[in-house]
């Protein structure tokens, strides 16, 4: 795991232009270019906002207010996860060229993949600060402990990518597979609804097993909440996070020669 | 007392392929069944290559031929460093670049000038050396108009210039090269191997993978010969593509031999042609004919009088015919035409052309041709031999049933090679060629 470390910061440069070369090319010859990267998370938002706010409107606490705002705190965050573990199941596979022709440590291609994703939220960032900042819901005391779930939530998906995109080359209905399990994922982390409003002992409980949860607590204490008394489970996810680190590190290395062959 | 660059210890790669019944295993089947370590773990397995040993002394060219599959790339992937032997150790010492496959790394959604930052960095170049060198890097590729168009509105031959630039660039102490020069136009390959002649001359190290025997002769200093994941021979290149060249027309002329088992009995019908070569439209080759007269087998016979399907130019090639007449016959015609591998035809003739006249024939009887001094360049030739009245009415016509090689190492052109001598005087010099017999194929020695 160490030596993977080592092998990132190796290719440090690599990663960084790979990065920059799959945003260009994400949003070159698209007309809205750039702005694409707002609108899943904007319709989701718009969607749910409906919803919520007339169809669903009893269901709402008061900790929720504004709830656009609060749902925007947590669907950013949910949306690097997802976007980082859908689009790493295929990345070997696509870029299976690189991995047979050229020297190139394939861990490379998940953890670019992830990054890319992590650097679209930060796009996203500033959009929301403003929107919070209308409304007044800007804590400077608290904001810059975001960075904390965002550290956590980065060695989760980095671990949870090297799986995925590993076990991807070996067993493709994986990329179908996941999909329906994200979509679980999501309903089972508090993204819609507000974890302290959890009513149901047994659902609570069972939500603290999933580590997104106090990472997605944590961005809406930090963000929209202005606190951060999360932190014991966020420690926990951060444990977790590690330990799924080092198992993805661990299985990418073991299937590393046959990435090669298989893809 | 050189340095080494490459040392290889007894080099196995065994490729383990894993229990695929279908191509893609699934991992819902994987958990159904309850295989999942099972699925994870190697099935059968597949050695590419064994027990290979060599050297490479730092400075020097080295070829590396074979057929295909004979683990050419292999070796190559492993010097790479895209693989891992799995037995033996091999060490590269120096920075290496590897032309696997040009431009491998190409985004085709950005610009040629992006894609050259970022291949440069993923072959080893720092951001700053990209930068120093993009200007030689454009103008080496030739695409200075196109350098900011998206890399998918490439032509091939653009997108292989520019990744044969990059890689060459990276200045690296070991060159890989895997039969890429066969991509781009006339001027651009000669502009490659003048490329690869400055490397040498700077001492780099060059590892030339190649199906192109004169290349190899002409640049290598020292040849591996890999036959079926080993080493067949290594040594001086002359000596190696001769060997070499000896058992791949060995191995032809098993070929050859193999179609010539299979002329067909019945009707016409297609019969496969030379292996590698399609015949065009209007030449198909078939068997037809009344049978009066049968041609019952052809065979192609060397100066010694044995079946032999591979020839070099000047040697002589006899053809035999075994014919037979259930009834007497007293108008017939035995002829033979030659025809290049695409139609053409190179020679005809027959025995009413050559004003012999036909007396009688009965029963079993031998027919044969003897060509003394096969004068044709290499290539794959293809044998009509029939058997007719005068007025062209068929008993037995056989129509590019039989083929042979004609293999040289004089690669001149055209079909026929006329016996030539060149003399020069006045101003003039140029060094003999080396005396340097052709190939013998006579399979005693």
């Amino acid at each position: 795991m160490i030596a993977q470390v080592r092998t990132l910061v190796r290719y440090r440069p690599l990663i960084v232009s790979l990065v920059g070369r799959e945003l260009k090319a994400r949003y070159r010859g698209s007309v809205l270019g750039f702005f694409w990267s707002f609108i899943n998370p904007l319709l989701l938002l718009v969607t749910y906002g409906i919803v919520f706010t007339y169809m669903l409107r009893a269901v709402r606490t008061p900790d929720m207010e504004p709830y656009l705002l609060f749902f925007a705190c947590g669907i950013l965050p949910w949306t690097w996860f997802q976007s980082s573990l859908a689009e790493s199941s295929g990345v070997l596979i696509a870029g299976g060229n690189l991995i047979k022709k050229v020297l190139f440590p394939a861990e490379v291609l998940p953890v670019v993949t992830v990054l890319t994703n992590l650097v679209q939220m930060l796009l996203a960032l500033p959009v929301l600060a403003a929107f919070l900042l209308y409304h007044d819901r800007l804590h400077p005391t608290t904001l810059p402990l975001v960075l904390v779930p965002m550290l956590v939530q980065l060695v989760l998906v980095l671990g949870l990518a090297l799986i995925v995109s590993a076990l991807t080359v070996h067993f493709r209905d994986i990329q179908s597979i996941l999909g329906h399990l994200l979509h679980i994922w999501f309903f089972a982390t508090p993204v819609l609804y507000s974890y302290e409003g959890i009513t149901s002992r047994t659902m609570r409980q069972l939500l603290r097993f999933n580590p997104m949860t106090h990472v997605v607590v944590a961005y809406q204490e930090t963000l929209f909440q202005g606190t951060f008394r999360h932190w014991r489970g966020l420690a926990a996810s951060a444990v977790v996070a590690l330990v799924v680190f080092a198992l993805g590190a661990w299985l990418f290395d073991r299937l590393r020669d046959t990435l090669a062959e298989e893809v | 007392m050189s340095v080494l660059a490459v040392e290889a210890r007894d080099v196995a790669k065994v490729y383990r392929r894993f229990l695929h019944k279908n191509q893609f295993r699934t991992l819902k089947s994987a958990l159904v069944s309850g295989s999942l370590l099972a699925d994870l773990s190697p099935g059968e397995t597949f050695t590419a290559l064994e027990g290979v040993s060599f050297e490479v002394p730092a400075g020097s060219t080295f070829g590396v031929i074979g057929e295909n599959g004979s683990g050419k790339s292999t070796l190559l992937k492993l010097m790479a460093g895209i693989t891992r032997p799995t037995r033996g150790t091999l060490t590269v010492r120096g920075r290496i670049s590897a032309l696997i496959e040009l431009g491998a790394g190409f985004h085709p959604e950005i610009s040629g000038r992006e894609n050259v930052a970022i291949n440069g960095i993923m072959l080893g170049l720092t951001r700053r050396q990209v930068e120093e060198r993009f200007d030689e890097i454009v103008a080496f590729a030739e695409l200075e108009r196109f350098i900011d168009a998206p890399v998918k509105t490439y032509s091939s031959g653009m997108y292989a210039r520019l990744g044969f630039a990059v890689a060459i660039h990276v200045d690296p102490e070991v060159l890989l090269i895997d039969e890429v020069l066969a991509v781009g136009d006339e001027a651009f390959t000669r502009k490659c191997l003048d490329k690869i002649g400055e490397f040498r001359r700077r001492g780099k190290t060059i590892v030339l993978v190649t199906h192109s025997l004169g290349l190899v002769e002409k640049m290598c200093d020292d040849v591996l010969w890999l036959r079926q994941g080993r080493k067949a021979d290594q040594g001086d290149p002359k000596r190696v593509v001769d060997a070499y060249l000896t058992y791949v027309a060995g191995g032809e002329e098993a070929l050859l031999a193999l179609d010539h088992g299979k002329a067909p009995e019945g009707a016409p019908e297609e019969v496969p042609s030379a292996p590698g070569e399609e015949t065009t439209q209007g030449y198909r080759e078939g068997r037809w004919g009344g049978r009066e007269v049968e041609i019952t087998q052809v065979r192609l016979l060397d100066d010694r009088d044995r079946p032999r399907h591979v020839y070099t130019p000047g040697e002589r090639l006899t053809i035999a015919l075994d014919v037979r007449a259930a009834q007497p016959v007293e108008d017939f015609v035995f002829g033979i035409g030659l025809f290049t591998a695409d139609g053409v035809s190179v020679y005809g003739t027959n025995t009413h052309l050559e004003e012999f006249e036909a007396g009688r024939l009965d029963g079993p009887a031998e027919v044969r041709l003897a060509l003394d001094d096969l004068r044709l360049v290499e290539g794959t030739y293809l044998l009509d031999v029939a058997a007719h009245r005068r007025d062209g009415t068929p008993y037995d016509y056989h129509r590019g049933l039989y083929s042979f090689r004609v293999k040289s190492r004089i690669k001149d052109v055209g079909v026929y090679r006329p016996a030539h001598r060149w003399s020069f005087a006045g101003g003039i010099r140029l060094s003999e060629p080396r005396p340097r017999p052709e190939i013998d194929l006579h399979d005693d020695e």
